[in-house]
Formats: C-alpha cells, structure tokens, sequence
C-alpha cells in the first residue's frame, strides 16, 4: 500500500496542507496574542477612528475618519496610475522605434537614455528629479511664469486648465452629435470604399466632420469653454490644475524608468517580426508609414503586450516609492498612520490588498485587450 | 585534357559611391528632411548636455565625497577595525579568482572532450566587458586620501588574478570541490566582519549592505524559489495552489510594502522572546520576496525543457525525484541562469529601498552626508546622487551586458 502512487499523492497532500494550515494557526495564534499584549485592537473597527496626520494637497483633515485618509491615499496612487500609463506608453514606444531608426545619431541617442535609465535604481531616479530639478525651483512667492500657462515652484506646479462657461451643457451635447455623425461618415467611408474601391480615407473624412461641427458648434454658443489660468495669489495658487511638486516627481522619474524598459519591449518586438514580412510589404510597394501601421506593428503589438502588462504592474507597484518624498499615496499614508500608533497588521494587510486589487484591474483590462488582439489560430 | 574554365562576360563595376564621413552623414544623418531635421534639432541638444555635464563635473566640490568615502562605502564601520572589511574583500578576491578560474577549466576541458576548439578569454576581452567596473574602481580610488587604499585594491586585484590562473591549472580531481572552498571562503568572510570583537550585519551599511542584501537574498530565496517552481508545476492540486497563492500574493504587492511588513508585523506574528534585528528583518522581507520572482524564472526554465525529455526519463524507468534531478532541473537550471542575472540586477537596485526605512546603505548615505553640518544647504544633492549613480549604473550595466553575452553562449531562446 506504501509503494501506491494514488495512496501516496493523498497522503504528499494532506501533509502539505496540514503542515501549512498549521504554519498559519501558528502565526495567527501569535498575532492576535501579541495584539492584545500591546492593547491594540484585533479588529478593523479602528478605521472610523480619526486619521490623526495632516496630509498635503487634500482638504482631509486630522478629525476626518481613518478610512477616508486611506482612500485619499488610493486616489493619489490612481492619480499618477492614471496619468502615467498612457505617458509612459507613448514614450516608451516613440523611443523603442527611435532605436531602430536610419537615423544614426536617433538610434544612438534613443539607446543612450535606454542603457542609461534601465540600469539605475528607481528611487534614485525620483530623488534626483526631486532634489536635484524640482526643490531648486522657486520658491512660492516667486514661482517661475511661463507665459500665464505654467506656473512653477518647489512645492506645486500648476498648468493651465478649462473652465466651463454657460452654455457649456449644449456644448457637450453637440459634442456628441458630432461624434455620431462622424462614426456615421466613418461607416459611410468604409462601405463606399468596400463597394467602389476608392480609397476610404475614413480617419481623415471623420476627423474633419467632427473638428467642423464642434468648431461651429463653439462659435455658435459663443465659447462655452475658457481658460483658467494658475494665478498666485498671496501664500495659494488659484485657477488651473494644480499638483504637488512631489506628485509631478514621482511621476516624471517613474514614467522615464518605466519607459527605458517598454522600448527595450517595442525594439524586441519590431525585431521579432520575421524580415520576410516587411519585404513582402516592400514587394507590393506599400508606403514605409503602410508598412510600418499594418505589418510590422500589429504583428510586433502581440509579442510586446504580455511583457508590457508587466511593466504597468511594476510601475503601479513602484508608485509606492513616492514614500521616499513625501507625496501621500497609499503606502505612504498607511506607513505615517502605522507611525502614528495604528495596529500595523491591520494596516499592512489593507496596504497589500490595495495593492493586490489595482494589479488585478490592470490585468483584467489589459487581458483584455489583449485577447482582441490575439491571432486566431486553428 | 583540360577543362577551360568558362568565360564570364564581364559586368562593369557597381559604382561604389565614395565611402568618406561625408557620404556616411548622408546616408545614416540627413537621408531626407526630417531626418536631417532631426539631427540637427538632437545634435544641439547632446552638445549642450555634454556641455552641461562636463562643466557640472569640473566644476562640482567633491569634498563631500572625499570626506565621506567610507560612509559610502561601508557605513559606520568603526575607523580602527577597517582591516576587517579588506580582509573579506580579499577572501571575495580568491573566492571570485578561484570559482572563476575552474569555471573556465570546465568549459576548456568539455571543448577538448567534445573535440572543439579551445576558445581561451584574451585580457582584450575582458577589458572590452570590464571596462565599466575598472572606470569605477579608479574613480572610487581618486577620492581617496592615503594610498593604502590603491595599494590594497591592486593587491586584491592581483590575488584576483592570481586565484584565477590557480583554479584554472588545478586537476579536476579537487576541481570539483571547489564549491566547498566557497563555501569556506564565505565564511572566512563573515568571520573576518563579525568574529572576534567584529561587526555583525546589524550594524553594515554603506555599498557592502546593498552587496550584502542582495547577494544573500538571491542566495538563500533560490532553494525556496525552486520549490514553489516544482510546486507550482506540481500535478498535486493542493500544493500548486499553496504555491501559486504565495506567488501571485507577493508578486502583487510592491517590495516596499513587504519590506514595511518586516519592519513593523514580523514582531507581530512572531513569539514576543524573538526579536530579530532590523537588518535581519529587512534580510527576511527580501528573501520572501525574491522567493516567489525566482520561482517564476525557474519555472520559465522547467518549461524550456522539452516534454520529449521527461518522457525518454520515464521510458528508461527513473523515478520521479530522480527524473527532476537528473533530467530536468540541469537543463531548466541552465536555461535560466540569463534570467536570475536579470533577478540579481533587479534586486541590486531594489536594496536602496531599505533607505526608506532608514537603513544606511548606499543611497541612504548621500542623503545622510548632505545634513552633516559642514554640507547642510549646500545643495550637494547632485554630486552624492551622481556618485551613487555611478556605482549602481555600472553595477547593473556590467551584469546586464554579461547576462546578454550568457544569453547567446547558452542559446537559450534558439532551438
């Protein structure tokens, strides 16, 4: 019976098991024994207690309830998710093309800032933005001007933004007729092109619609968007959108690190595409624009989505090294309330679990995406 | 009778343009507008920067570094017991020398067996792939105040160089107990930090603790990581899922917040008499976390291993254990050495994350360096971070071209 590969594989499991569910009692049984020896609650109950620090940038104050804090925390690590993913990609991508471009002194340049970023250390990279450009910008009271569009000093940058003006609401709704009609010219484009086989130019065709009817649209309300222009006034900036001097950082160094590492991804990718396919593309005289929109790059997209989902989660994981700065995310303010006398092993499974739910969105929506790309094989 | 060799008619020569730096520029800088748009806009901008750095280098007050080489270095290491840590740079010197030396061996006496060419490293060579490491040992040099220090790094060099010519004309007969002198040499090592009066690991800092974490931390998580790879590989439903919680768990969480829950709730779930040290703690955060991504590359190398290979084991009547150690793991070891270089660099940057916990290690140091009285608003920011800079750059830069170069010599990603 000892020698049966059945009664053996039962028995491998059920000693794993125990020996880990023992490993758990274990630690759990020390846990909540510890919590009370130190007269620290057991329970979450603690998070309607007040937050007890002050956090920078938000109008959350010390009485608010811990819980709030936790969720400013949330938004702020969102706030440069949002922004940096998008950014990221962008250069990432224009700099992983850039490296294999003709152009000597591009492709040298773009493999420069690759060798260079990749290789450093990226909380070195947020505390040299930090200390080294940003805390020697001015001071509040003289912020650097930048043509009434930017305003710049050690502790917030603000840039200009838009306001809304009356008849803003049927501004948006003629926004929205326009997007219509040119989803309509798109379709209509794309059938002609099907049926008489002229060129659709359906981008084109669709993009002067809608820039024609929402120009009317602007005129003809009387300029239902203004400007709101970063003004200082006295020891506050007002109008405009406005962030910490950390915020912008934190988000400058991250999104330069991250995209050292999507362009080594692009360049792999482009490389990957068999040689035979860009010279099919040659053979039949598409433009190098054509080749490069519907040869190479839809088939190098697919070799370069898995790895680049890896490098949003890194980058949605290394948003935690604002703590080094002081800008109040997550990890940061759970780390100032853990300082602040909070029962940390609550404090740090709320932490991880944040982090374990944004990983998981990222994944959800990027599989997504993904499986639209997917070549469909038998 | 001869065959008169056939007569071509003979084309007239292509008409190779004239090679010179001016038909180069055209071709590869101003091949069209753009382009040569493009060139120039980005020709400016690298003069200014050389520009920029160059002055910011002659210009730059290096005192600080100066007067804070050791801090830099090795933390707070008390000023009379520096002995110690040169003594275990040279046990590091034989040990590297030695293992590197019998590595070579290896490969030079398979090339002979398998009837290949002897391909031997030329100093070139290894000039061409040190280069960045030398740069640095002779920058870090340059701010030194005594010579000892030069004399000993040559010293330490030349025992280097000397161990490596040993390992490599030993037979193989104690070849192959090489491992145990590393292992001895290690030691050796510690005992000449910590034995006798010395300085355990709480109190490292400097380079050597971001050394230390990451060389121990890859170390000690492999044995850990290889085991949540075959678990998680494993056809027994309870242990792939113990293994593929644990994985997908921790690499969820960024480093950061592991490294918090070792500073703040290992006292937590651990008996109250236990109280590890803090560096200790930061050491066991970090191997927990290294676990599961070195279990990750592990398990891309057992996947690397074709399936042909498990069932010609298995055909010939190995056990299981036995097919895993034999067959599978030499092969899925091997393809995953380029990956765990990768691992080793990554974790090497990732160490100056105990600097935000307070921990004095490299990074940590030129923030430290800047609030001592001397330094404080001088705004020497720029100078201690580019010194660091510097180190990490060519810590990372090193590995990564070595790990590429493995790459290809191992093949792995070609069949």
């Amino acid at each position: 019976m000892w020698r049966d590969v059945r009664v053996l594989r039962v028995i491998i499991q059920v000693v794993a098991g125990a020996a880990v569910l023992m490993v758990l009692y274990v630690l759990w049984f020390n846990l909540t024994n510890n919590l009370r020896a130190t007269g620290l609650p057991t329970g979450f109950d603690f998070l309607t207690q007040p937050l007890g620090v002050d956090i920078p940038g938000s109008d959350i104050s010390p009485s608010s309830p811990i819980w709030k804090g936790l969720l400013n925390g949330v938004k702020n690590t969102l706030a440069l998710v949002v922004v940096g993913i998008p950014l990221l990609t962008v250069i990432g991508v224009l700099v992983g093309v850039a490296r294999l471009s003709t152009n000597w002194l591009v492709a040298k340049a773009a493999g420069l800032y690759v060798e260079i970023l990749r290789n450093l250390p990226p909380l070195l990279i947020i505390f040299f933005v930090f200390n080294v450009a940003i805390l020697r910008f001015p001071v509040l009271q003289e912020s650097l001007n930048i043509g009434d569009l930017v305003l710049i000093n050690n502790r917030y940058i603000a840039v200009v933004g838009f306001t809304a003006q009356p008849n803003f609401g049927p501004f948006l709704a003629i926004i929205a007729v326009a997007l219509i009609v040119a989803a309509g010219v798109w379709w209509w484009r794309t059938r002609r092109s099907e049926q008489i086989g002229v060129h659709h130019h359906r981008f084109l065709w669709a993009l002067g619609v809608f820039t024609l009817l929402t120009l009317i649209g602007f005129f003809a309300l009387g300029g239902p968007i203004g400007l709101s222009r970063p003004v200082l006034d006295g020891r506050a900036l007002e109008g405009g959108y406005t962030g910490l001097a950390a915020y912008w950082a934190v988000l400058a160094a991250l999104v330069l690190y991250t995209a050292s590492h999507v362009a080594e991804i692009v360049r792999g990718s482009i490389l990957a595409v068999p040689r035979g396919q860009s010279e099919a593309a040659n053979a039949i005289a598409l433009t190098p624009f054509q080749r490069l929109r519907y040869v190479i790059l839809p088939q190098a997209m697919r070799v370069a989505i898995p790895p680049t989902i890896s490098q949003y989660l890194n980058f949605t994981k290394n948003t935690s090294l604002a703590i080094a700065i002081g800008y109040a995310e997550l990890t940061r303010i759970t780390f100032q309330l853990i300082g602040n006398g909070q029962p940390a092993p609550q404090m740090i499974a709320l932490l991880m679990g944040g982090y374990l739910i944004f990983s998981l969105i990222i994944s959800l929506v990027v599989n997504l995406v993904n499986r639209r790309l997917q070549l469909v094989t038998r | 009778m001869t065959v008169e060799a056939p007569v071509f008619e003979e084309t007239p020569p292509q008409v190779e343009p004239a090679r010179g730096p001016t038909d180069w520029a055209r071709k590869n800088l101003f091949n069209n507008w753009y382009n040569s748009l493009l060139t120039v806009a980005l020709a400016a901008f690298v003069v200014w920067a050389l520009l920029a750095l160059v002055r910011g280098l002659l210009g730059a007050d290096y005192e600080i570094i100066r007067a804070n080489l050791r801090l830099f270095m090795i933390g707070e290491f008390p000023a009379d017991q520096l002995w110690r840590p040169w003594a275990a740079t040279y046990c590091f010197a034989v040990l590297f020398g030695t293992v590197g030396g019998s590595l070579a061996a290896e490969a030079r006496d398979r090339a002979t067996e398998a009837g290949l060419p002897n391909v031997s490293t030329t100093l070139r060579q290894i000039l061409i792939r040190f280069w960045p490491i030398l740069v640095l040992i002779v920058v870090i040099l340059s701010f030194t105040t005594t010579i000892t220090p030069t004399l000993l790094t040559v010293g330490a060099l030349a025992v280097g160089l000397g161990a490596y010519y040993l390992g490599r004309a030993m037979p193989r007969a104690i070849r192959r107990w090489t491992w145990l002198l590393a292992i001895l040499l290690i030691a050796a090592s510690y005992l000449a930090l910590a034995g006798f009066g010395g300085v355990g690991w709480q109190g490292w800092g400097g380079l050597h603790l971001n050394l230390f974490l990451t060389f121990t931390g890859i170390l000690v998580a492999f044995p850990f990581g290889l085991l949540l790879a075959m678990g998680r590989r494993s056809s027994l439903p309870v242990i792939r899922t113990i293994s593929v919680t644990y994985i997908e768990l921790v690499r969820g969480v960024p480093l950061i917040a592991v490294l918090i829950a070792g500073a703040f709730a290992v006292g937590f779930i651990i008996p109250r008499d236990v109280r590890p040290g803090f560096v200790t703690r930061m050491l066991i955060a970090i191997i927990a976390f290294e676990a599961a991504y070195i279990a990750e590359v592990v398990r891309g190398g057992l996947q690397a291993v074709p399936r042909g290979q498990v069932e010609a084991a298995q055909a010939v009547g190995l056990a299981p254990w036995k097919t895993m150690r034999l067959i599978v793991l030499p092969q899925a070891l091997r393809a995953t050495i380029p990956a765990m270089v990768g691992q080793f660099i990554s974790l090497f940057k990732d160490t100056t994350l105990v600097a935000v916990l307070g921990i004095t290690e490299l990074l940590e140091a030129t923030f430290v360096v800047n609030s001592q009285p001397a330094y404080l608003g001088k705004g020497l920011f720029v100078v201690t971070l580019s010194f660091a800079a510097l180190i990490f750059w060519v810590g990372c830069y090193t590995m990564s071209r070595e790990s590429r170069r493995l790459e290809r010599k191992l093949g792995v990603g070609e069949r």
